[in-house]
């Protein structure tokens, strides 16, 4: 009926918004900064938020899928503390990238086992998770940190393509499309929103649900991996608290980009223009010397903002059309 | 199939408490200075605090829901009473604790809002207002510390002062812990959120006000965390920005542990209050069987899903099944 019509324009709407609350961003960057808009400049600032988009991107997957995974932020702390500790005994820059890979992966192949093995819930899992993987760092590494990586490590993380795009952008939008392939494209992403919007409604209709669920959680710990890889070889050193908070703020994201958190609904663009909006709004806060904390603050407000505006409108909407009707 | 002895009930907790007292019987052999008095006083101490923390956080998980943002309103509270009495260094003990009430209360009361009134997920509203509050004092202190002999006297004095060889910080927990109990068992709201996290529809036809009680639940979970802010930055006698950083989540696993049903419906106070010596006992016993703080973390992540695959073994047979094989996902995030 019409209401299907109405939601998409809805989601239309929201897109159209973000690519507005995007422009309104760099303007005011751009008066903050006469350097903003220099080239040079605009592509460093991805940096900030290039990892942290990939496992994004990932995330959109389970959200979309009515799960949740809270642990990612500990699982590339555990990557990197293996890249550092397989470091010291002299691996390569390309053995370390496969393992930071390798390790996230199986983390995650252990949520999803865990989750759909024992039909627990995704949330309560990787609560249990998001101490053990950190906590394996903090057996590792204690109050120390892994410092001494090979010697071309950090061109993964600090190198560009013609001396102007970071690799790891260029990383992150390759996956953007292919991750836009997969879920608009493809049988997979259909089954996604299909057991999204109704597990049972879908498990009777032969999609095997729980196979989904574990693959995405496994894909979810694989960008984990890639991710530390990453900030890894930009930072250049692993500490067992790195990457805190990513987990909220990767949620946050992608909720921003219009993925309903309780499942079923979201798009792919919408996700890659939240992470444009909050890195451009990370990077703003940096050149007017807010502090980081701060940062967290806006971050939970709009995580917040982002679910309760679509909710007040409609209840505004509903209210109206009660007394218009009445 | 249902006689599962782990799952939820009187059973459970009996079987858990021989598990406490085990433990407690092995590390005492391994290390007889754990049984001393003074060890077993900072125990008990300790233990009061997180169990009054995990009966509050049972609250939410009993209706599908979650507080996350305990510990960040624990730190807001205890830095804004800290700060008081350090510009009022006479201020009396009741009016540190009803100020830390007050606003515990309103930070509680917002999480309420968005969750009761708005229908948004607990996780979320509670993950993002986490950040907010600890920004918040983080805002608040500029950052700075509030060291020991900034504070008044009296402050200090209360939390730790005793009665009958115990810290009040014990009788307090005792107290309101003992309350909730009443509260859960004996009470016709307490009985209406296990009814709400049970079986929500049915809940609502029977004539329970699912809004009503949600917005109680965080209510009571920020009137908790005000209360155990105060009493936690005066126990130590230091605020900071990050007091009680990830404390969240030990009070999830003492529910975990305790047999608490993270789908909502099913928990006793007494098996939280298990949950919680559990972990209690092997945190206060790590550094004197000489194994490095550091392992805390792993161990609580490790005990937290040992407990949710066992717990979930008695959770598996409720309600008829239709489909054996495959059975979808049940609800991640309850509303």
């Amino acid at each position: 009926m019409n209401r299907t019509v109405s939601r998409w324009a809805f989601l239309k709407r929201w897109e159209t918004i973000l690519v507005l609350i995007l422009l309104a961003i760099c303007f005011v960057n751009s008066l903050a900064s006469p350097y903003f808009l220099n080239p040079h400049n605009l592509f460093d600032s991805t940096q900030s938020f290039s990892e942290k988009a990939m496992i994004v991107l990932s995330m959109t997957l389970v959200i979309i899928g009515r799960d949740i995974d809270l642990s990612v932020a500990s699982n590339v702390a555990l990557c990197s503390t293996a890249m550092g500790w397989l470091a010291l005994h002299g691996l390569p820059t390309s053995a370390l990238l496969l393992a930071s890979i390798l390790v996230g992966t199986a983390a995650g192949m252990f949520n999803g086992l865990v989750i759909t093995r024992f039909r627990v819930p995704a949330i309560v899992v990787t609560i249990g998770t998001l101490s053990l993987f950190r906590g394996i760092a903090y057996i590792v590494l204690g109050d120390q940190a892994f410092t001494r990586y090979p010697a071309n490590f950090s061109e993964l993380g600090q190198g560009y393509l013609f001396n102007l795009i970071p690799y790891e952008f260029l990383v992150f939008m390759g996956l953007a499309a292919a991750f836009y392939v997969l879920l608009h494209r493809t049988v997979i992403g259909r089954n996604l929103f299909a057991y999204g919007n109704n597990p049972d409604a879908a498990l009777y209709s032969g999609i095997q649900v729980n196979r989904y669920r574990f693959w995405f959680f496994t894909l979810n710990g694989a960008m984990c991996g890639l991710a530390a890889a990453f900030l890894t070889s930009r930072i250049g050193a692993t500490r067992p608290n790195m990457a805190q908070g990513w987990d909220m703020e990767a949620i946050a994201m992608v909720v921003l980009g219009g993925v309903s958190i309780m499942g079923g609904s979201g798009t792919l663009l919408g996700v890659l223009l939240s992470v444009f909006v909050m890195g451009m709004l990370t990077f703003g806060l940096g050149l007017i010397n807010i502090p980081g904390i701060m940062m967290t603050v806006v971050v939970g407000f709009l995580l917040i903002g982002a679910i309760a505006t679509p909710i007040v409108a409609r209840k505004l909407s509903d209210w109206r059309r009660e007394r218009a009707g009445a | 199939m249902s006689k599962s002895p782990l799952k939820t009930g009187p059973n459970r907790d009996v079987i858990l408490g021989l598990i406490v007292a085990a433990l407690l019987v092995l590390i005492a052999i391994r290390a007889p200075v754990f049984m001393s008095s003074g060890s077993l006083d900072t125990l008990v101490t300790d233990g009061a605090l997180l169990g009054m923390m995990a009966v509050a956080q049972m609250l939410p998980i009993l209706t599908g829901g979650i507080d996350l943002s305990m510990p960040a309103n624990m730190a807001f509270t205890g830095m804004a009473t800290a700060l008081l009495s350090k510009a009022h260094p006479a201020m009396p003990v009741l009016a540190t604790v009803a100020i830390a009430l007050a606003i515990g209360l309103v930070l509680g009361a917002f999480n309420g809002c968005f969750i009761a009134y708005l229908g948004i997920p607990p996780i979320v509203v509670t993950l993002g207002t986490m950040s907010i509050y600890r920004g918040a004092v983080f805002m608040l202190s500029r950052g700075a510390w509030v060291n020991a002999q900034d504070f008044g006297k009296p402050y200090l004095a209360f939390p730790m002062g005793r009665l009958l060889g115990l810290t009040h910080i014990f009788w307090i927990a005792a107290l309101l812990i003992a309350a909730a109990y009443v509260f859960l068992n004996h009470m016709q709201k307490g009985r209406e959120l296990y009814a709400l996290g049970g079986n929500p529809p049915a809940a609502k036809y029977v004539g329970i006000n699912n809004t009503h009680n949600k917005m109680l639940i965080y209510l009571l979970t920020g009137l908790a965390s005000g209360l155990c802010g105060y009493l936690w930055v005066a126990r130590y006698a230091i605020a900071y920005t990050e007091i009680a950083l990830g404390f969240e989540l030990q009070t999830v696993a003492a529910c975990v542990i305790g047999g608490v049903s993270i789908a909502g419906g099913r928990g006793s106070v007494p098996g939280t209050l298990l949950g919680a010596a559990f972990l209690v006992i092997i945190f206060n016993a790590l550094p004197i069987i000489n194994v490095s703080p550091f392992w805390q973390m792993a161990i609580s992540g490790t005990v937290v899903l040992a407990a949710v695959i066992i717990n979930s073994r008695g959770e598996r047979s409720q309600g008829k099944v239709i489909l054996e094989p495959e059975r979808g996902t049940s609800a991640k995030v309850a509303s």
